[in-house]
């Protein structure tokens, strides 16, 4: 197994808050590795220098050996890395077929082009990739009306665009009812298994989290305190001290 | 007796996203009630509603009695309505006597008034730092700033809005002994929270918000021992 | 140079820190608390002036000349501050939650109908005041002589920023105008009337306006171009100094005035070059100001979530009508109108580019008349110093308005919002004055004169075909571009930078290119517009021909392709059937663009598209 993202000593503060200390984790191939923590754990803080949209104070990012520490998310997103964000980020004015041809058209650089038409560029790979999350019924829809647990799918379908090997999903399915959630993620889920792409991904829902992780990486106050397999979090008291606080008994495993 | 506080039928949206289904709820005078419910299931938007800073939301808002779903938030605060944000929203810019300063409404007769020097035995630690900027304290402190800021308004009932969240168990701890002291001295209190642990030591009554709809209403000893209920809602 | 003259110079300098102080400070704390950028800011400015060359004369003969100066100083700046107090009341009140766009363009209507109302008032000569009573001799430094009343001025300044300091950090209402400037809901959810603190700040801002301009008075007399003159500079102290900032004002005024002081001895001609200079610096160094703060643009753009369809049927039908109705123009109308013909179809380009960034890109240039004055200049010149014919002149005019785009472009995709439009503002303004001040070679004033077209190109009929090719090609060329990938990028941009980003787009760059863009096709009718015309003034690249284009783009609706089109090609018509009617254009302007406002906080033809689509939408399954 090769690992895909190594993660190192990596430290973050703001105005003297210590939002992250001395991190490190991997992520292998084909591996989905979930990091949980209550708020304020440093989860986001984490992601975005990640994914390149903050710089951290120190530690080392390396993709598939190379180091990205501090590159900006464009670069990243060259690299290999899709992304899909807390807040759903979309073009609202632009149709969901032309929401992924536009991350098309970034990925064969065409986007300085002033001829040819933008919405004729890349349509059936556009299709393909939307009918894959399940919205190709949908194309031709401005994506500012769409309902948010499918503006979620098509940030999921704008992020396999570029055929990543890497995919960073924060609080993938906040703001959805429960059984939407659980929907997403697992089409999220199959999908990458079936390309064989890594995902690294937040979340505050344990139903998803047991149910999809193949690791558990958790964090509090900015430090990691628990890391392993989901039954082996589950059982850590440490883990049920501070995060699964509310409950007598740790949740289920769903089948 | 009518509730200090009751809001029928509240609905809320964010621009196309409707959040708030038909919320209903009463917080009698001298109460502690626990609002519950996980991340997102519509606890900040209800507080936020129930003071009137939503844009865009319907339903009926009483307060002692009277109709106050017109009234624009400040209205609300100088009848006697504090608020208590999530995000703490300290003035980062203001020391912590200025923060005090803005809060200040007269008092009301039937409580204690509220000064800084009686806040300051309540929360010692922001007696030390009273000409610090609120923006160089730590999480915890600006979180017992933000409570005393709106008792300077003097309220008769507050909205706190996850008090815990981010502190450190020490802190929370701290935390719960100032909110148990305000219930003392007769605060009416809408506590939103996630934490059980915290809101169970706290609360008379509780509701259990999921998805913008309450799912549970009644005492909060029935809540903290019924398992399935607790596993549907409120496990993380 | 010796050093007596150079104190002189800087005491001179000082001097006018302080008056440029009292207008950037209240300008910028309106700033902090409403979030409103107040255009109006130099009309109260100019009303402080006025007001007090009204009062100082009975009050100096009924209370004595001290007493009278002083009151009459104190009471103009407090008419003014009540002229504030009714702004806030009856316009920005209701539109705190508009476009910001919208905020600057209502507060510019103000400007227009205040123009009109003072030279009604009080006639359009210069009014100079009488000298201050007791302090209108000199004293002696270092062998120059220096003017008691300039030395009083220098003091005016710090005197002004210490009661502020006093106001905002001794009394209540001054820690609720700093706590509202961070966070105006919290401050309403502690039970503070935002309402009543939003109308004290502005009485407060156009006070100390109406103060500057009081005090201005025995320096310079009152005259109606003081709003304009003014404002820029004051826009660039507040820029520079950080929006919202009293003390970044502070600081932002002594160095522009002392920069112009001494300026004026080594580039008499281009000081404004100078504070460009220092501006472009500053923003580069510290995008938010001297002692600004970063803050996140303000989320509300006018996008509305309409994808962009091409033509349909009917719309290219329409097209090919008019195409052939444009052609077939000349055997219906006169010269005359074959001139009215030839300015429809330059601003229609000109609205079109600027709709370009504006409506397709979310950049709001305020100063997008640089760039089609730039065109007009650089054909002009060409043709003046080189002795170019048409043919090659007009060549230059996209030359020049490219470059211009490029440079003023680098910095002004550094910012967004409010600030960019401000920054777009100054960069015209600068342009202007460099038009304006060079008189050697841009004739200053007057412009240049005898910019006629190649012989064969001199008829009417054939400059206008010639327009119609040049202008129809590249609308064209801008309409095809905005459904191409590179419109596609920066309306992705205006969507979600976020996501722009986060697909590998270098989002900066691509605005930088499509503001250059813009910039050129607006050159393009520049360059057209100085042939038909056979001269250019600074008029071209004034204020009130960038805010022409932005009321063409909203006239026709901001989220259509063809509105700015048609607004852009209705201006022209409306100035030349309705301006020789009234003696009150701007007025009338300026009015329309309040209502307009505040009846259509969305734009118009974007609030009817808007209802349509909801009405369409609804129908969809």
């Amino acid at each position: 197994m090769n690992t895909v993202l190594q993660v190192e000593r990596l430290a973050k503060a703001f105005g003297g808050v210590k939002a992250v200390t001395d991190l490190s984790f991997g992520v292998e191939a084909g591996e989905l590795l979930a990091i949980i923590g209550p708020n304020g754990a440093g989860k986001s803080t984490c992601f975005n220098m990640v994914g390149g949209q903050l710089t951290p104070d120190s530690g080392t990012v390396r993709l598939s050996g190379r180091d990205i520490t501090g590159l900006p998310p464009r670069a990243i997103w060259r690299l290999g890395v899709g992304r899909t964000f807390q807040i759903t980020a979309t073009f609202a004015s632009m149709t969901l077929r032309e929401n992924v041809q536009m991350a098309l058209i970034s990925h064969h650089r065409r986007v300085r082009a002033l001829w040819p038409k933008a919405n004729g560029l890349y349509r059936e790979e556009a299709m393909a990739v939307l009918a894959r999350v399940g919205m190709a019924d949908q194309a031709e829809r401005a994506c500012g009306v769409l309902a948010y647990g499918d503006i979620k799918r098509v940030e999921l379908a704008v992020a396999l665009a570029n055929e990543p090997k890497l995919l960073l999903m924060d609080e993938p399915t906040a703001g959805m009812a429960p059984g939407e959630r659980i929907a997403l993620m697992g089409l999220a889920a199959e999908i990458v298994r079936e390309r064989g792409i890594s995902v690294l991904f937040t979340e505050h829902d344990m139903d998803v989290v047991f149910a999809h992780a193949n690791r558990i990486l958790v964090l509090d106050r900015g430090r990691a305190i628990a890391s392993g397999p989901p039954s082996q979090v589950r059982a850590d008291p440490e883990v049920r001290r501070i995060y699964l606080g509310g409950a007598a008994e740790p949740p289920e495993p769903v089948s | 007796m009518t509730p200090l506080i009751a809001i029928e039928n509240l609905d809320a949206y964010y621009g196309q996203a409707h959040i708030l289904f038909g919320v209903n709820l009463e917080v009698g005078r001298g109460e502690v009630v626990a609002l519950l419910g996980r991340n997102g299931a519509g606890k900040t938007t209800t507080l936020k509603s129930v003071m009137g800073l939503v844009a865009n939301q319907r339903g009926t808002r009483r307060f002692d009695g009277r109709d106050v779903s017109r009234l624009p938030p400040y209205r609300l605060a100088q009848l006697g309505l504090g608020y208590v944000p999530e995000e703490r929203r300290i003035f980062t810019e203001l020391t912590v006597m200025e923060n005090l300063e803005v809060g200040r409404q007269p008092a009301r007769d039937n409580l204690t008034p509220w000064t800084p020097e009686r806040l300051f035995e309540m929360f010692p630690n922001l007696a030390e730092m009273r000409d610090r900027p609120g923006g160089r304290m730590s999480g915890g402190e600006q979180q017992m700033l933000t409570i005393a800021r709106t008792l300077m308004g003097n309220p008769s009932a507050i909205l706190l809005d996850e008090p815990s969240e981010g502190l450190a168990p020490v802190i929370v701890e701290q935390m719960a002994r100032s909110i148990a002291a305000l219930k003392a001295e007769g605060l009416t209190v809408l506590l939103s929270e996630q934490n059980l642990y915290f809101a169970r030591e706290l609360s008379d009554r509780a509701y259990v918000i999921e998805s913008g709809r309450i799912r549970y209403e009644g005492s909060m000893a029935e809540l903290a021992a019924d398992e399935s209920l607790r596993q549907a809602y409120l496990t993380v | 140079m010796d050093l007596s003259f150079v104190v002189v110079q800087f005491l001179t300098g000082l001097a006018s820190a302080s008056n440029l102080f009292l207008i950037a400070c209240g300008l910028t704390i309106i700033f902090g608390v409403t979030r409103i950028v107040n255009f109006a800011h130099g009309s109260f400015y100019m009303l402080g002036a006025y007001m007090a060359y009204t009062l100082v004369g009975p009050l100096m003969s009924a209370l004595g000349g001290v007493v009278g100066f002083w009151g009459a100083v104190l009471l103009a700046a407090c008419a003014v501050g009540l002229v504030g107090v009714a702004m806030e009341v009856l316009l920005l009140r209701r539109i705190y939650r508009a476009h910001e766009l919208f905020q600057l363009l209502a507060t510019f209507g103000v400007v227009l109908v205040m123009q009109d109302l003072v030279v009604v008032i009080w006639g359009p000569e210069e009014l100079l005041g009488p000298r201050a009573p007791g302090i209108s001799g000199s004293i002696e430094i270092m062998g120059q002589r220096f003017p008691e009343y300039e030395a009083v001025m220098i003091l005016a300044g710090p005197a002004v920023l210490g009661l502020l300091w006093l106001l905002f950090h001794r009394t209540r209402w001054g820690t609720l105008v700093r706590a509202a400037t961070q966070d105006r809901e919290m401050v309403g959810a502690l039970g503070v009337n935002q309402g009543l603190l939003f109308t004290g700040v502005l009485f407060l801002g156009a006070f100390l306006a109406g103060l500057a301009g009081a005090l201005q008075l025995p320096r310079e007399p009152a005259n109606p171009f003081m709003d304009f003159n003014i404002i820029a500079e004051a826009f660039v102290v507040t820029v520079i100094g950080g929006m919202g900032n009293v003390l970044g004002a502070f600081l932002a005024a002594f160095i522009i005035a002392e920069l112009q002081a001494f300026g004026i001895l080594i580039f008499p001609k281009i000081t404004l070059v100078l504070i460009f200079l220092v501006m472009a610096v500053v923003l580069v160094i510290r995008p938010w100001g001297l002692l600004g703060k970063p803050e996140a643009p303000s989320g509300h753009g006018f996008a509305t979530d309409r994808p962009l369809r091409p033509l349909s049927g009917k719309g290219q039908l329409a097209i090919a009508l008019l195409l052939a109705g444009l052609l077939a123009l000349p055997l219906v109308v006169d010269d005359y109108g074959l001139n009215l013909a030839i300015e429809v179809l330059v601003f229609a380009l000109f609205a079109f580019s600027l709709n370009f960034i504006m409506g397709n890109g979310g950049m709001v240039s305020f100063g997008h008349a640089a760039y089609f004055g730039l065109g007009a200049y650089g054909a002009a010149l060409t043709v003046k110093h080189l002795g170019a014919p048409m043919e090659l002149a007009i060549l230059a005019a996209p030359v020049a308005a490219a470059a211009g785009g490029l440079l003023f472009g680098w910095f002004v995709v550094r910012l967004s919002g409010v600030y960019l439009a401000m920054l777009t503002l100054a960069f015209a303004q600068i342009v202007w004055s460099i038009a304006f001040q060079w008189w050697e070679v841009t004739g200053g004033d007057n412009g240049l004169i005898g910019i006629w077209p190649s012989s064969w190109a001199s008829g009417r009929l054939v400059y206008y075909y010639l327009t119609l090719i040049i202008c129809g090609a590249a609308i064209a060329v801008l309409w095809r571009a905005v459904f191409a990938p590179f419109g596609y990028t920066l309306r992705a941009g205006r969507d979600s930078p976020l996501r722009t980003d986060a697909i590998g787009i270098d989002l900066r760059r691509h605005q930088w290119l499509g503001f250059a863009f813009a910039g050129t096709a607006a050159g393009i009718a520049g360059g057209v517009f100085v042939f038909s015309k056979g001269n250019v003034d600074p008029g071209v690249l004034s204020i009130p021909t960038s805010v022409d284009g932005l009321v063409m783009v909203l006239l026709g609706g901001i989220q259509t392709l063809t509105g700015p089109l048609l607004g852009g090609a209705v201006f022209p018509l409306l100035e030349a059937y309705v301006m020789p009617l009234t003696d009150y254009w701007r007025a009338i302007l300026g009015g329309v663009i309040i209502a307009l406002v505040l009846a259509f906080p969305t734009g118009i033809v974007g609030f009817f598209d808007n209802r349509a689509h909801v009405a369409s939408e609804a129908r969809e399954p």
